[in-house]
């Protein structure tokens, strides 16, 4: 008997990331600390690589895989490789962090992986089933990853409250599919580009508008498009960072992706009826986030929200229906994710050194003290604000672009405004990073032990004396004022009185994580002391510095030669064929 | 296809980004940069074939083929008399930066890339490159002020960030509307040359000219939307203001003749009376704040807006002269309020650090030197006759003169307001009493090597105006030429000469 033939080739790429999952599962089991520790974390970046680079092998070949429920075309490709960076990316930062070490290392890195899968089922879908498939896929090893922390409060509260919210959008999306099948007769989605335009009766059909209105709500929901953001920012903040950023970027592509095939390819015949919906939920999108982001002392909420408007931004591209418009929404995909990167990669960074958690205190005074952090979040900022010689310029400028192309003149007026408007909470963090002192450490020191070391560490320093003291010699003085925990720079100005004092700290912290040890208080209490107490903060972290200066070259990169990134979107626009 | 043009563009930024590494030696290397910079322009200046009108000097090179963004750079009538005061004052103010030895490398840094900035805005041929500098040249700005500016900086820089930005913003959305609009066949260019070939209906026209008002007018400033400059004037470092004031500003006079007139002229004419009124309301409240107020920066500051008020007629009379003048004051303004804002630090600094005027006084008999150069700039700037900015004004006045007579009646006024501000500051700094808390010490050396540059080229060109005004003799008329017409075609009624 003659099975049905399997194009492995076309394949490869969800294969190699699914069965990199089950070895890394496998071997977090092995009981060595290296294997745990080194070995898994080394073979999950092996297996985003194989995914990347099987994603590449596959770049031109445009073909229909598993009788046409996925395609492999540039399209996806694109996107896969824009996921592997982001996964590389999350697992670097996730390498020496808490999540991993509380959940356990196997689990936690496979989940990562799965979700990879599913992101990458979800971008080469061509069919409602597979469609909906990946989105599960990718959505429940992110609910579970966002619980990684356990002993965090916070950390279960962001886990639960996306899965109860996914669920309602995956349920919505479901019932839409539904509806799409039941208008069409088919859950293919050429068949249904097929069926549409076969009968112009059927573009306005109840059936068919409630569908396409329920699929745009349930893939809201995943891209945080207002008005269903409103899980964003509290799971972005309660979410460990490194997972915060790899959904920020790596969910958003992958919503994208799906949202384009699904409106460019089988809904495009009635395209009168939906885009003028998008269009209104980008606008409304670009105002909410930008609004929202303004009042905001957290940096993974202020990111959170920021990552509505830019969701926003993205959807314009996807409003207009041109092939202009799946370049630009295709390219501002890969700057958001490098921009996006960097600025998550200095918040782990700071987190990790400071015991300020990720509030905006945190980077204060870094571009001092930290210029290898400061000058990535600088770029990052200046990008996500559309400030020329960054990607995030050229992005913007493609952008609009399209919708001026496209006939949504109004809407790019509108992503101009919310990015002038954006520059707000943007330039505050430039302000705290470049224009203030780092804070006294008992600024919302969350553990009272670290508390009572502090108060003897830096009792001289105010805020206000710090910021005097910067602009007049920063140079000469290199860090101003930096609080002890960040402060093990090889920096002279630290004094002996000062060290003393931090290794008295330390061993205050290290004396309240065995407590916390003994009495096994699941509590934020645990969240900064853990770190304090195993390495030496800021030591030693130089995979957040690489992750945080590559992306922000990359981000400058796509500022000043940007052709690559060019041809590369204009070969995956290329993929959908009803827009050429 | 030359490289000069190039070279003078990115030196700046170069020595800047040396001087981060230069350490001690970083204010020098960034001057070393400016000079050369400065070097090169004049040797563009006086290479510059005035008879011919047409660009000089062209490099041009698709820089983004998707998007159709050229690195089209050149130079022509319009913009060199200002690419020579550009790269004039940013070597000064740096070299003043230099002398002041209290700035630590990065503070260079982006002086460098602030003048590259400048000069990219200014030489730009493709309207997205024009907008990209433009937009670039406010984060040095931003970081210069934030982290060495004085008092509430980091709040005014914000304000003074987010109120440029939303101009800018504004013209970016223009100006893709303009490339994409105007591109014939699906072929978008965004080089001026490609654009101008094309003419957009009305309507279309007219919301794309606010974008670039919006743009223009808040860079500049003009009276109602100067919010953002009494705080930002407070907050910004000395050398820095100098050359915001003195160039930055002038930028945006520059984007209505580039820009505006030649590729908008429908609308050009449909606004005309508007921003001729909102240039004569900026003349106006600018002098009158100017005489009212005390602190010396905000003198300077709100005399800007009333002398940019004056280009901004210039401009819009839409006449041959007009322009011209408008582009011969703005290199007056850059040329005297680079060394008024020197002089108001030296002022400072012998009134014990403090910026208002009733700190001052009594300076000029001990200090004759200092006296003397001041009464030169402060001439100049009231526009005394036998100055540079005596014909830069005239020539406005006459330009608005032939087209709009009720305005430039009202807008004399404004010449008598500048001699009552510019003689009071010079008035109560200078003579009277010595104040007690008052050192009169004449300049040093080193403050000398700053001033007398600034000084000199004002006495060159009150002895010899013609230098900068046959250079753009073939160029400027032609910019405002289809605008002009396009008033001709809309009001019947033209004063007869």
């Amino acid at each position: 008997m003659k099975g049905p033939h399997i194009d492995w080739a076309g394949l490869s790429p969800i294969v190699a990331v699914m069965g990199g999952a089950m070895v890394v599962l496998l071997a977090g089991l092995l009981r060595s600390r290296f294997v745990r520790e080194a070995l898994v974390p080394l073979l999950t970046i092996a297996t985003l690589g194989a995914f990347a680079g099987l994603s590449i092998w596959q770049w031109d070949e445009g073909k229909d895989i598993v009788s046409a429920a996925l395609r492999v075309d540039t399209f996806a490709m694109y996107l896969n490789c824009l996921l592997a960076v982001a996964g590389v990316c999350a697992v670097l930062m996730s390498w020496r962090s808490l999540g991993p070490r509380e959940s356990a290392h196997g689990e936690y890195y496979s989940m990562l992986l799965f979700s990879v899968g599913g992101m990458s089922v979800l971008v080469g879908a061509q069919n409602t089933v597979t469609l909906f498939l990946g989105f599960e896929m990718l959505s429940i090893p992110l609910y579970i990853l966002c619980a990684t922390e356990m002993r965090r409060a916070t950390s279960l509260e962001s886990g639960l409250k996306y899965l109860v919210i996914g669920s309602v959008g995956s349920a919505t999306l479901v019932y839409g599919l539904a509806l799409l099948y039941g208008a069409t007769g088919s859950t293919d989605f050429s068949g249904m580009a097929r069926a549409l335009e076969r009968s112009t009766d059927l573009q306005s059909d109840s059936l068919l508008l409630g569908g396409i209105a329920l699929v745009i709500v349930g893939l809201a929901f995943k891209a945080s498009v207002a008005p269903f953001h409103q899980w964003t920012p509290d799971v972005y903040e309660g979410a460990p960072t490194p997972i915060t950023a790899f959904m920020s970027v790596a969910t958003k592509a992958a919503a994208f992706g799906v949202l384009l095939r699904m409106m460019d390819v089988a809904l495009l015949p009635s395209n009168a009826d939906w885009s003028i919906v998008l269009a209104t939920l980008a606008a409304i999108s670009i105002v909410v986030g930008n609004v929202g982001a303004l009042g905001q002392s957290s940096l993974k909420r202020l990111l959170a929200w920021s990552s509505v408007a830019q969701a926003g931004y993205l959807l314009a591209g996807v409003v207009v229906a041109t092939q202009l418009g799946v370049r630009s929404t295709l390219f501002y995909l890969a700057v958001y994710l490098v921009m996006n990167l960097a600025a998550f990669a200095v918040v782990v960074a700071r987190e990790r050194e400071t015991e300020l958690g990720d509030h905006i205190d945190s980077v204060s005074g870094i571009g001092w003290s930290r210029p290898w952090l400061a000058w990535p979040l600088t770029i990052a900022m200046l990008s996500l604000a559309g400030i020329p010689a960054t990607g995030g310029f050229i992005g913007k400028i493609y952008l609009l672009d399209a919708t001026v192309d496209g006939g949504y003149t109004w809407l790019g007026i509108f992503i101009v405004l919310g990015s002038a408007a954006s520059l707000a909470y943007y330039l505050k963090v430039l302000a705290a990073v470049w224009m203030r002192g780092a804070p006294a450490a008992e600024v919302a020191t969350p553990v009272p032990a670290l508390a009572g070391g502090s108060q003897e560490l830096d009792p001289p320093e105010e805020p206000d004396s710090a910021a005097a003291a910067g602009p007049d010699e920063p140079a000469s003085t290199g860090a101003p004022s930096e609080p002890g925990p960040a402060a093990p720079d090889p920096d002279p100005a630290a004094s002996n009185a000062q060290r003393a004092a931090a290794e008295e700290r330390d061993e205050a912290a290290s004396a309240a994580a065995r407590e916390d040890e003994a009495e096994d208080t699941a509590s934020a209490r645990d969240a900064a002391a853990d770190p304090a107490a195993g390495d030496r903060p800021g030591r030693g972290h130089w995979e957040l510095t690489l992750v945080a200066v590559l992306a922000a070259l990359a981000t400058l990169a796509a500022g000043i030669y940007p052709d690559p990134l060019f041809d590369a979107v204009r070969d995956a626009g290329e993929s959908f064929r009803g827009l050429l | 296809m030359t490289i000069h043009l190039s070279i003078v563009l990115w030196l700046p930024a170069f020595a800047g980004m040396l001087a981060l590494v230069a350490r001690r030696f970083a204010g020098w290397v960034t001057f070393v940069g400016s000079l050369a910079a400065l070097a090169y322009a004049v040797a563009l200046l006086v290479d510059f074939d005035a008879s011919s009108g047409a660009l000089q000097y062209v490099t041009d090179k698709l820089w983004i083929d998707q998007l159709g963004i050229h690195y089209k750079l050149g130079v022509d009538g319009l913009n060199i008399a200002l690419v020579g005061l550009t790269t004039l004052s940013f070597t000064v103010c740096v070299l003043w930066a230099t002398l002041e030895r209290e700035h630590p490398p990065q503070f260079f840094m982006w002086l460098g890339v602030m003048h590259t900035a400048v000069l990219g805005a200014l030489l730009a041929q493709d309207l997205l490159l024009f907008v990209l500098f433009f937009d670039l040249m406010l984060v040095p700005v931003f970081f210069l002020t934030g982290i060495w500016g004085a008092g509430d900086r980091v709040r005014a820089i914000i304000r003074l960030f987010i109120y440029t930005l939303v101009g800018s913003l504004l013209m970016l959305a223009g100006a893709i509307a303009l490339g994409v609009l105007s591109g014939t066949g699906g072929e978008v260019s965004f080089a001026l040359s490609d654009i101008g070939s094309v003419t957009l209906d009305k309507g279309t026209q007219e919301w794309i000219f606010l974008c670039f008002a919006a743009a223009f007018l808040v860079k500049m400033p003009a009276f109602p939307v100067h919010g953002w400059m009494p705080d930002g004037y407070r907050s910004m470092p000395l050398p820095v203001l100098a050359v915001f004031s003195g160039v930055l500003s002038k930028v945006a006079a520059y984007g209505f003749l580039r820009v505006v007139t030649p590729l908008l002229p429908d609308a050009t004419a449909h606004f005309q009376m508007l921003l001729l009124l909102v240039g004569l309301a900026s003349i106006l409240y600018g002098s009158i704040m100017a005489f009212t107020t005390t602190e010396t920066r905000l003198i300077l500051g709100y005399s800007s807006i009333a002398q940019l008020g004056f280009i901004l007629l210039g401009v819009f009379s839409l006449d041959d002269d007009g322009a011209q003048g408008a582009i011969l004051q703005s290199v007056n303004h850059g040329l005297v309020v680079v060394p008024a804002f020197f002089i108001v630090g030296l002022l400072a600094a012998r009134a014990g650090g403090s910026q208002d005027l009733r700190d001052m006084g009594g300076v000029a008999f001990r200090a004759p030197i200092l006296a003397g150069l001041f009464l030169i700039v402060a001439l100049a700037t009231l526009a005394m006759p036998g100055s540079s900015n005596f014909v830069g004004e005239f020539l406005i006045l006459f330009g608005v003169f032939d087209t709009k007579i009720v305005i430039a009646i009202v807008a004399f006024t404004g010449v008598v307001l500048a001699s009552v501000y510019m003689l009071r500051m010079f008035i109560r700094s200078m003579h009277n009493r010595v104040n007690p808390g008052v050192t009169p010490t004449d300049i040093r050396f080193a403050d000398g090597l700053v001033l007398v540059p600034m000084v000199a080229v004002i006495l060159l060109l009150a002895l010899y105006p013609q230098l900068p005004l046959e250079k753009g003799e073939q160029t400027i008329p032609r910019q405002v030429e289809a605008a002009s017409q396009a008033t001709g075609d809309h009001h019947e009624i033209q004063v007869i000469r």
